[in-house]
């Protein structure tokens, strides 16, 4: 009995020490700017295919793309040797996770100033941005409100809890109800700087939904629903309200004229390895851009005419 | 030349002293000792882990436990961040008890016609629909919950339909088969000598029902409950999907509300690892799992009185 106790115990140590062994094997073998920047030089110079593993993470809006991009890429022979992961964990997550070394490439919806600042200032200077595309974002409304146009301020009026029914935006006799996403969401960072121009509250008797799916269900199923969708979640169940007087459309977004759109950055620490450099490029190259990008609902970065900064200012190309 | 041989001999013996018998025996103890040491060591490292992430917002003393507990904004985006639960607490406390006390004379009912009125209908029809529902997955319930009750809240009662009844009526669903089950075993032990005493008396059988049966299988009926209520109180994806999410203590009913479950699923993609915000989901998941265990506690209650 004594006997078989020790046994038993002394099994479950050298389990416990394997599994950690093992964990441990795992950290250093997915530390993959390590194995990426040592497999890639010695290829490339050889003049060979080049060969590594790229791991990608952050903004969940552009993460589709990515993956789908992705598959294109390892499935080329050129770039057999490669091999791509990609992951979420939010606009946020990406940069620090970027930051801290632990993927090759951040994905986000916001400029890495953006979230580095004040003292972490220095942290942004080492990231490299990459800008992979374009998304807009459109306010949208249940289809029965009788509203097609709102000002800044009355959007901002709608999402302080100020104006609490549609008439007075000139609609019909009904109750607002905003659809919101969570707080953390890239999404709503991106809709509140440029459409709300600054953080909103979370009013109650507000919905939150963090799927642009059931987002779209609620707005169109919803009387008196307001939220806000990538341009292309948009159809006939919701309606797409004008800002400012200017459509949500592809045009005036590349041309400057409808404000509320944000690129999609894929940052690196420091200049790309080639081989994160190889998918970067291929991204950028217009097979995908005219493809993939566009099939996807997103902007391809070339068709931009006006360009922003990190603080906002727009400027014509 | 010789020792090897020798060595070999005794290897061999030693093989062959046991018997095949005793040998399984040895095997086979080892191996359920193994599987039950390697179960208590995953829950207690879950425990741990959880824990440790948990507690972390408080011993690094960025926010109080009466601040977490007793707070009722939730704006962790904020400057400075605010983290109060209380909004969460609430609603998953009014949920699980709603839905419980939706579920409870639904339970209590099907397992007297299970067992009293109609055994054999229901052992053969009411019995396999019940335990179908318990196979559902939770995010078809909440498929259900915001295609079918939660256009019928808003179109018959004030408000967008979204809130604590959507949930509970959702959850009340869910939890039936746990209450049915439990009180229909509870109701099967029973003595048929005391039903038989009761109708010899001359009781009528709704008479028998309720003065004497639910009386008497009480204790395990609550368990039931309370077991339904602990599902109930775990339950996320189908609960996120119809109540709303708005981290406020609601007003009514038929406001939108969250829960603990909700606001940790909602949230936890869009927090970075190691950060307060992502650190205060892991406290609220530690409250979570407090609750479980105050829950298992009361069942043992329960179980120890219907005993004596």
């Amino acid at each position: 009995m004594k006997k078989s106790l020790v046994l038993v115990l002394t099994l479950i140590v050298a389990l416990t020490l394997a599994a950690c062994g093992k964990s441990n094997n795992e950290g250093t073998a997915s530390s993959p700017s390590a194995s990426a920047s040592e497999s890639a030089p010695a290829s490339s110079a050889a003049g060979e295919a080049l060969s590594g593993t790229i791991l990608a993470a952050g903004s969940t809006a552009l993460q589709p793309l990515v993956e789908q991009v992705a598959t294109k890429f390892m499935a080329d022979s050129k770039y057999s040797g490669i091999s791509v992961t990609v992951q979420g964990g939010g606009s946020g997550g990406g940069l620090t996770q970027v930051q801290a070394g632990q993927v090759d490439i951040g994905n986000s919806d916001i400029f890495a100033e953006e979230k580095f600042k004040d003292a972490d200032a220095d942290k942004a200077k080492e990231l490299v941005d990459h800008q992979v595309a374009v998304v807009a974002i459109a306010t949208v409304a249940n289809p029965k409100v009788g509203v097609d146009n709102l000002t800044k301020q009355q959007l901002v009026d709608i999402f302080s809890g100020k104006v609490k029914n549609w008439k007075e935006v000139g609609g019909a006799d009904q109750k607002i109800v905003i659809v919101n996403r969570p707080s953390s969401s890239g999404t709503r960072k991106t809709f509140e700087n440029l459409a709300l121009g600054g953080p909103s509250q979370d009013l109650p008797g507000s919905i939150q939904e963090d799927s642009s799916g059931t987002v779209k269900k609620l707005v169109g199923e919803t009387p008196g629903a307001i939220g806000y969708l990538a341009l292309s979640y948009l159809d006939d169940s919701v309606k797409a309200l004008k800002y400012e007087g200017a459509d949500a459309s592809v045009e005036n977004v590349t041309t400057g004229k409808y404000p509320v759109w944000a690129y999609e950055h894929m940052y690196t620490k420091g200049e790309p390895t080639p081989v994160v450099k190889a998918l970067i490029d291929y991204i950028l190259s217009d097979e995908i851009q005219k493809s993939d990008v566009t099939e996807m609902g997103y902007i391809p970065i070339g068709d931009m005419k006006v360009a922003r900064d990190v603080n906002g200012n727009v400027t014509n190309k | 030349m010789n020792t090897p041989v020798k060595e070999d001999r005794t290897a061999g013996d030693r093989l062959t002293r046991y018997p095949k018998h005793i040998r399984e025996d040895w095997f086979g103890r080892v191996y359920v000792y193994l599987c039950v040491a390697l179960m208590v060591v995953t829950i207690f490292s879950i425990v741990w882990f959880i824990a440790s992430k948990g507690l972390n917002p408080f011993v690094s003393g960025a926010i109080g436990i009466p601040d977490l507990l007793l707070g009722h904004v939730w704006k962790p985006e904020g400057e400075p961040p605010l983290f109060g639960a209380l909004p969460f607490l609430a609603g998953s406390a009014s949920v699980s008890f709603i839905a419980a006390a939706i579920a409870a004379p639904f339970g209590f009912c099907a397992a007297v016609f299970m067992t009293q009125i109609a055994p054999k209908l229901g052992r053969t029809v009411l019995q396999p629909a019940i335990e179908l529902l318990a196979g559902i997955p939770s995010v078809v319930y909440g498929f259900v919950g915001l295609s079918v009750i939660v256009p019928f809240l808003r179109d018959n009662f004030p408000g967008q339909g979204f809130g604590i009844l959507a949930g509970a009526i959702v959850l009340s669903i869910m939890i039936l088969p746990t209450v049915t089950s439990i009180a229909t075993d509870a109701l099967s032990t029973l003595p048929a000598g005391l039903r038989e005493g009761s109708f010899a008396l001359g009781a009528t059988r709704w008479q028998t029902i309720y003065r004497l049966i639910l009386p008497t299988t009480l204790p395990s009926l609550l368990t039931g409950i309370v077991l339904g209520i602990s599902r109930a109180f775990g339950e996320a994806l189908a609960v996120q999907m119809v109540i709303g999410n708005a981290p406020h203590v609601p007003r009514s009913l038929l406001e939108s509300a969250a829960t603990l479950t909700s606001i940790i699923t909602l949230e936890m993609g869009n927090t970075v690892g190691g950060s307060l915000h992502n650190n205060v989901l892991w406290s609220l998941a530690l409250i979570l799992l407090l609750m479980t265990f105050l829950f298992v506690f009361i069942v043992r209650m329960l179980e120890r009185r219907a005993k004596r």
